[in-house]
């Protein structure tokens, strides 16, 4: 008998505006030792087909309508609640997408750590501490005994999702819930967390029950893969199997998104210089008097028609650069000139006229978007500031913005919180073009979104770099996406650059260990 | 110019889907409605009320609500329906202008403050911590003393003090979404300031505003009773709901009508300003909003 089996496992939730059957017929089992990843974009039913098990879908409005869900002889699914906060946390982990949300700011990590030892196990402080630092020891913090006292906001992402991994471990579960654990690390760290996992696995016998959007990610921990859509299970297989003969068309997307190849075009001939950056650096002082390298002496050229890829990990001051570059922080030092005009040492009012030709997509189209301004207010602003429209025509410019970045017409009353995250992005980047620009900055564009979503909105730059005769700096920390997208590529690291080039020659021929490095822990499906 | 072009646009989106929403919420259009009619009454007073202000009756002296005097009379025979009328244009005068003042400035210096940051921020707060620091009414007491008394100078000297609470809390506001990304493009936009204050920055803030702007006006009306009561606001036989709330709460005993129907007059008024308020609080929110 299999650790745990779930069958013909449904919740729906019942809402005011009918029924979402969010989780539909789903059946897996899972053993000891093995992986089972669940793949899916963001409303698959993939979280909440995990949390059901767990007892911790909000019901109502949810509500487990059919199925069974066998864990070690019992069902959680009918298990009362002191029965399931039990085998929850103490059989069962969970570990989640973003760690710095699930640690309490207040405690130092040491005390978090021994919380469930000394809860679940009733250990006394002296052991719960012994084994917390085993534990932190475990996951590869260096120096366990000098970090036991420190808080959750002085360590570093991948660090964080360490020590989720220990709070996880630390009742010696055997099934371990993870739910994105990696979607927000680096892939340098990205690739640590997924050893680290399939390191403890081995070692524990421990089963992992692994959800992700990405297949790529999936590709080498999962002995098993289920693609759900819309709640259902579409196609399930070994990965091997499931990569070499999708059968569903919607694996077949999965698979296309992440397998994005690169760009067979040489690079544009280099003729004009748009933006020229020299020496450029920004530094800020910290209250504590210390001061943060975040640009160190980086130079850089785009020409016209060109996509530049800015390639680097958090904290490698590569949206730095870009907000340096748009004078939206101010650089320490260093000159950006655009078509020759040196902007550095403008004013804010003079650069008022010229910011129009230099335009910022950013990251979270959530956060980059007025909440109280309508689509038709978010575009008409920059239309009629600028003057490229007068209050007679500017609704037909801004339905054929709309048009242009593939928004339905009738979506212009709408406010941005009635639109999901791709369609978001979309008006974020109508926004952006709507001014005419000549230069485009691109500050991970997809990175917030689902890797199908990602796919169109990648599209969609493209289609509107060719149109329009954009030319794009492309800041990402996501490898693929740089190889798909960009004609040359900037490697930064600790806000240096490190190395540069064409992209394919880049791939092919890496010169710095750090450009290697990187390559090498980008997930893929090869 | 393309201000008034950006004007005109944005009236077709937030505000005038606000105005929708608004429309569509049936507590609040009641709250407004009955605002509306309490101002009405209020304007409409020299010539609807019953009898002259000034008018005793010493002879009739405190009765209950009659034929005569609908709503009684008070211990000097004056017709309480005249001085809750009377009354009720002072208290909706104080209570509107003088918050309309405290928001007007404390939104843009609050606005300006949060918005600027640094250097100029510190020393726009500091300057409202030091008027929060002075006491309220040896400030008032001064202003009367060298302004002399008088009704306008009563509504600033209010809103003067009211305004410092507003200005921390949009300060505040504007703060947490000066961080926010989409004012940083706005920025790239290349939007001016003030733009970005006006149509990026306020609307923003108008949630907490709202609210403590329902919250602020009974506060100044009951201030004012308490400035009066100190001689230092309305004086007889002038009258505000204030005035005539503190004088029924002293004879409450014998003359109930006294205080209930001075009380009821501000109830209502408050009731319908919480109404309206979290209104608009909604319909400003296109979160919120549901179709």
């Amino acid at each position: 008998m299999a650790l745990l089996e779930v069958e013909d496992l449904s919740v729906w939730f019942h809402t005011r505006n009918g029924v979402t059957r969010a989780v539909e017929g789903v059946s897996f089992t899972l053993d000891a030792g093995e992986t089972l990843a669940i793949v899916g974009e963001s409303g698959s039913g993939k979280s909440v087909c995990c949390y059901s098990l767990l007892g911790l879908v909000p019901m109502p409005p949810g509500r487990v309508e059919s199925g069974s869900a066998y864990f070690a002889g019992r069902d959680l699914l009918r298990l009362p609640p002191p029965a399931l906060r039990a085998v929850r946390g103490n059989e069962i982990a969970t570990i989640f997408q973003d760690p710095m949300t699930c640690l309490n700011p207040f405690l130092t990590l040491g005390e978090q750590l021994m919380e469930p030892l000394r809860y679940h196990r009733k250990a006394n402080r002296k052991t719960a501490r012994r084994r917390a630092l085993e534990l932190l020891d475990e996951v590869g913090i260096v120096d366990a005994e000098r970090r036991f006292d420190a808080y959750p906001h002085e360590f570093s992402g991948g660090m964080r999702q360490r020590v989720m991994i220990a709070m996880a471990l630390i009742a010696e579960p055997r099934l371990l819930i993870a739910d994105e654990p990696t979607t927000a690390l680096d892939v340098t760290i990205q690739a640590q967390i997924l050893r680290l996992i399939a390191e403890l696995q081995a070692r524990r016998n421990l089963a992992v029950l692994f959800v992700s959007h990405d297949l790529a990610v999936v590709a080498d921990i999962a002995d098993q893969i289920l693609v759900m859509q819309d709640g259902r299970v579409v196609e399930r297989g070994a990965p091997a199997d499931l990569f070499r003969d999708p059968q569903h068309p919607y694996t077949r997307k999965l698979l296309a998104a992440s397998r994005r190849g690169h760009k067979d075009a040489p690079p544009p001939p280099q003729r004009e210089a748009l933006i020229e950056v020299e020496g450029l650096r920004t530094w800020f002082s910290e209250p504590g008097g210390r001061t943060v390298k975040a640009v160190e002496d980086v130079s850089l050229t785009l020409y016209r028609h060109e996509i530049l890829g800015v390639v680097g990990e958090s904290g490698s001051g590569k949206s730095t650069l870009g907000r340096s570059i748009l004078q939206l922080v101010r650089p320490t030092a260093g000159t950006v000139r655009l078509r020759g005009t040196e902007l550095t040492r403008l004013g804010e009012r003079q650069l008022r006229p010229l910011r129009r030709h230099l335009q910022m997509i950013f990251q979270d189209p959530y956060a980059s978007l007025n909440p109280r301004m309508s689509v038709f207010d978010a575009l008409a602003e920059p239309l009629l500031y600028h003057r490229l429209a007068n209050r007679g025509d500017v609704t037909t410019a801004v339905l054929a913005l709309m048009d242009d970045v593939g928004l339905p017409r009738s979506a212009i009353r709408k406010y941005p919180h009635e639109f999901s995250g791709g369609q978001r992005q979309r008006i974020a980047i109508g926004r952006a073009i709507a001014t005419r620009p000549e230069v485009v900055i691109a500050d991970e564009p997809v990175s917030a979104l689902d890797v199908t979503i990602q796919a169109q909105i990648l599209d969609l730059i493209l289609a509107l770099v060719a149109r329009h005769d954009l030319s794009l700096i492309f800041i990402s920390h996501d490898l693929a996406v740089v190889r798909y997208l960009c004609d040359r590529v900037l490697v930064l690291h600790r806000g240096k650059l490190v190395e540069s080039g064409v992209t394919e020659t880049l791939w092919q021929a890496p010169k710095e260990n750090y450009t290697r490095e990187l390559l090498a822990a980008a997930p893929s499906l090869d | 110019m393309n201000h008034a072009a950006l004007e005109t646009e944005r009236g077709v989106s937030l505000w005038r889907d606000a105005w929708l929403r608004l429309r569509r919420n049936r507590l609040a259009v009641a709250g407004g409605v009955t605002l509306m009619l309490l101002c009405t009454l209020a304007l409409l007073t020299p010539w609807i009320a019953p009898y002259d202000y000034r008018a005793q009756d010493l002879a009739l002296g405190a009765s209950p609500p009659s034929a005569a005097h609908w709503l009684g009379t008070d211990t000097l025979g004056r017709d309480l329906l005249t001085h809750v009328l009377w009354g009720g244009r002072i208290s909706l005068a104080v209570g509107f202008v003088a918050t309309g003042v405290a928001l007007l400035i404390g939104v843009l210096y609050g606005t300006i403050a949060g918005y600027a940051g640094g250097r100029v921020d510190a020393v726009m707060m500091r300057l409202v911590d030091i008027l929060y620091a002075l006491p309220f009414m040896i400030f008032i007491i001064l202003l009367m003393v060298i302004f002399g008394r008088n009704l306008i100078l009563l509504f600033l000297a209010i809103g003067a003090v009211e305004w410092l609470t507003m200005a921390r809390i949009v300060r505040g506001q504007v703060q947490a979404l000066k961080q926010q990304e989409f004012i940083e493009a706005a920025v790239s936009l290349g939007l001016s300031r003030w733009t970005i204050i006006r149509r990026h920055l306020i609307p923003n803030t108008l949630g907490p505003v709202i609210v403590y702007t329902t919250l602020t006006i009974p506060s100044v009306m009951l201030l004012e009773a308490f400035l009066s009561f100190l001689g230092l606001g309305i004086q007889p036989p002038a009258s505000s709901w204030g005035l005539l709330i503190s004088y029924g709460a002293e004879t409450m005993e014998e003359y109930p009508w006294l205080l209930i129907f001075p009380g009821a007059a501000l109830s209502i008024t408050l009731f319908s300003l919480n109404f309206l308020g979290d209104g608009l609080r909604d319909a400003l929110d296109p979160r919120i909003a549901k179709d």
